[in-house]
């Protein structure tokens, strides 16, 4: 993939002044088998911002993001657009959460559980109380923003896996949410469909935080990444920087 | 197994739907609440395990003399995710195959729903639940294949039967002793299939939790056999069924005659399983 | 079976005056319809013709394919093949032939609303006419991870096929036996996992346990028409002739 000018280039980089929307102080985090997966993890996601998550298979990445919308309920402080999560969270306060915080799960077939796109698409928008043909509605807008929207009347079968994984990506724009996390989305897509899901995701207005294995796709939207390692948050800084520390891409030896 | 549309008789096929109706309710309401939590996480799980069921039933189990068996699945699905829930997979495996598949008539629903997702699974659920502890572990899980089979067969059988289908006598002999032999192969194929799924995770085969009045239960379950297997005869003795029926001399006709005994027969039989079954989900819930 | 089904989804997309008719108008009419043709006595030829020409002509509005369809609906004889060549033997053909006729126009009807009503609109129908909700949803998701989960075991028989030779011996047939339940066991582990993270998807997007009812598109008068015909006809062929 070219090389592209760091977004921290771009007019509209976030200062660093305003208030996080996302706050996690001291995440820990047990399996029920006694494994520690998260060793005290401390992180900030401000408006607008892009941030990479890097580290190892089984280094906590997605244990963490799983967090972020109260899937799992750790020990320590959360707070995801002003709303605590913790195991005492309200079902109200959760769906809060959940319309402001979209999560696009490595998965796509997994995310993609309706019979046809549109039915998915509007499955969101429906569960925040919008009536079927204002669900609709939304969810076609959201599919014109992917670029899917001749595939509303399909079965999720019938996609590529560049294809399902913008719908899954239009599933979760529906919601209008503030916050996209993406757990490995590059993961069976083709350079083109690489490339297209960049391309999309730059456009977006959404702070963004992005799990993956891709040094490059990260560098061309991300300004900080962060690397986990056993559980922690072992070194923070700008992409390229925490790449080559690591030794985290192709190149490197 | 699968009975299509065009061989049960109008009565048969009638009754079955309607006797059908309750029992499918009941279960898809119970399989929902499973967890004592209505958070909707059981609909997913069901639906998966429902394409699970087709899948399985794909993979080959060669069983000598050039030939493979496969999992049919009642009672593997009756041990691990209970028997309303499985009962509520197997009608979603039966309504999928009617109407997109064309396997299995849409009028034999009702039937076919009883045969195989009502009695097949508690078949294959209660002597797992009855002796699924200790020593007698093994041979619970592989009798539940093997009656979940045979039952569910000889069922569809004796429905045929009464509909009037020709079959000569040898024929139904041979056949029950193929559905015997089907039942073997269940029976081990399922005692494999749970001990490989087991190794993996045990939480996911349900301990078989003691059971209370276990002589009453075993007392119905009994009986429920006996019955079910001599619906299976009397259906394809019409002889005998005429000399029993003309010492009551009550209904005229030789068919319906026939027919209503029959269809009593199978009625006992399933209102049996079913309050069977709620004694034990009445129990699950004390 | 996979590949026999992709037809009948294709043609389900299709656009037709069929196709364009309310699922449930259509459940009801092929309901009336098996009825019918399950009571036909068996001594009527006519009947069944009748039956038969209403179903051609019925493929003929939902500009299906005749051929394939009547080939896709003969695969239902292989079953009746034993029970028909025991009617004959017992009582000769004319108890055989209306087995063979009844099951083949029964699944030639049935064939025919599977192939002119998409899926999802069939199961909205299902629901719709009171089939309990929780049923029909179970449904649902069967269908949408069916060839997704179908597609693993696939892949798991070839694996297994291009590692293991033929089983002559006894041993090798223990072995192979006990792979395959170890890929039951495989295949059961990944629908388990597969399963809880639809249903982490769901909650990701608000979902609280309900599900959204469907949306029942009004019943129009041409539905209605169309059922009254449908019906009428059905009665018809079945009283008249």
């Amino acid at each position: 993939m070219k090389s592209v000018p760091s977004i921290a280039a771009r007019p509209d980089a976030p200062s660093p002044a305003r208030k996080p929307i996302v706050e996690v102080r001291g995440l820990r985090y047990r399996y029920p088998d006694g494994t520690l997966a998260l060793d005290g993890v401390d992180f900030d996601l401000r408006p607008g911002e892009r941030v990479a998550v890097f580290g190892a298979n089984g280094s906590g990445k997605t244990t963490f993001i799983l967090h972020l919308n109260g899937l799992l309920r750790g020990e320590g402080f959360i707070e995801v657009c002003g709303r605590r999560i913790d195991r005492d969270t309200n079902a109200d306060a959760l769906a809060e959460v959940r319309a402001r915080l979209g999560l696009v799960f490595q998965n796509s077939d997994e995310q993609l559980f309706m019979p046809t796109v549109l039915e998915d698409v509007a499955f969101g928008p429906s569960n925040q109380g919008l009536s079927p043909e204002e669900a609709s509605a939304r969810a076609r807008t959201a599919l014109d923003q992917v670029g899917m929207s001749d595939a509303a009347g399909k079965a999720p079968y019938h996609l590529s896996a560049g294809e399902k994984r913008r719908v899954a990506l239009a599933g979760v724009l529906a919601m209008q949410p503030e916050i996209l996390v993406l757990d490995e989305p590059t993961t069976s897509l083709d350079p083109p469909g690489q490339r297209e899901l960049l391309r999309l995701l730059r456009h977006l207005p959404q702070a963004i935080l992005l799990v993956t294995h891709d040094a490059d796709f990260a560098a061309s939207l991300a300004t900080r990444a962060v690397f986990f390692e056993r559980g922690r948050i072992a070194a923070e800084g700008e992409v390229r920087e925490i790449t080559e520390r690591f030794h985290w891409s192709r190149e490197s030896e | 197994m699968h009975i299509p549309d065009g061989f049960l008789s109008a009565p048969v096929w009638t009754t079955l739907d309607v006797a059908a109706m309750p029992a499918v309710a009941w279960a898809a309401r119970r399989a929902q609440t499973d967890l004592e939590v209505q958070d909707g996480r059981r609909i997913p799980l069901l639906g998966v395990m429902g394409a699970f069921v087709f899948a399985a039933q794909m993979l080959n189990f060669p069983v000598g003399l050039g030939t493979s068996g496969h999992l049919v699945g009642g009672a593997l699905l009756a041990i691990t995710l209970g028997p309303s829930a499985a009962a509520t997979v197997m009608t979603a495996v039966l309504i999928l195959q009617a109407f997109l598949l064309q396997d299995g008539g849409v009028m034999a629903l009702g039937a076919n729903i009883l045969n195989m997702a009502i009695a097949g699974v508690l078949a294959g659920y209660l002597p797992y639940r009855l002796w699924g502890r200790g020593r007698t572990r093994t041979a619970a899980i592989f009798l539940g294949g093997a009656a979940s089979v045979a039952l569910s067969a000889c069922l569809a059988l004796s429905e045929l039967l009464i509909s009037g289908v020709p079959m000569p006598r040898r024929l139904v002999l041979v056949s029950s002793i193929l559905f015997l032999a089907n039942g073997l192969i269940e029976g081990a194929i399922t005692v494999a299939a749970l001990r490989a799924i087991e190794r993996l995770n045990p939480a996911w085969v349900r301990p078989a939790e003691p059971v209370r009045a276990r002589p009453l239960i075993v007392a119905a379950v009994t009986a429920i056999i006996v019955i079910g297997v001599g619906t299976l005869i009397a259906s394809s003795a019409p002889d005998a069924l005429e000399a029993a029926l003309s010492i009551r001399g009550e209904t005229h006709s030789l068919w319906l005659r026939k027919a209503l005994l029959g269809l009593t027969g199978m009625a006992i039989l399933y209102a049996g399983l079913l309050l069977v079954a709620r004694r034990f989900a009445r129990q699950r819930s004390a | 079976m996979r590949g026999a089904h992709a037809h009948v989804e294709r043609w389900s997309r299709g656009a037709s005056p069929l196709h364009s008719l309310d699922a449930r108008a259509k459940m009801i009419a092929l309901v009336v319809l098996l009825a019918a043709i399950a009571t036909t006595p068996a001594g009527s030829p006519w009947m069944f013709c009748g039956f038969f020409a209403l179903l051609l002509a019925a493929i003929f509005f939902a500009r299906l394919p005749f051929v394939a369809m009547l080939a896709r609906a003969a695969l239902v004889l292989p079953f009746s093949a034993v029970f028909v060549a025991m009617a004959w033997w017992s009582a000769g053909p004319r108890a055989a032939f209306p087995l063979v006729a009844k099951s083949f126009l029964s699944v030639l009807a049935a064939l025919l609303v599977a192939a002119s009503t998409p899926w999802p609109r069939l199961l909205d129908a299902l629901a719709l006419l009171r089939v309990p909700r929780p049923l029909v949803l179970v449904t649902q998701f069967l269908g949408r991870y069916l060839f997704v989960v179908t597609e693993q075991a696939l892949q798991m028989r070839r694996a297994a096929q291009s590692r293991q030779g033929v089983a002559r011996k006894t041993k090798d047939l223990s072995r192979h036996f006990h792979a395959a339940a170890g890929a039951v066991g495989v295949l059961f582990a990944r629908s388990s996992e597969r399963a809880d993270s639809i249903y982490h998807a769901m909650v990701a997007r608000g979902f609280t346990g309900r599900f959204p009812a469907p949306t029942a598109p009004p019943f129009a008068l041409r539905d209605a028409a169309f059922l009254f015909f449908s019906i009428a006809a059905a009665l018809a062929i079945r009283l008249a002739l």
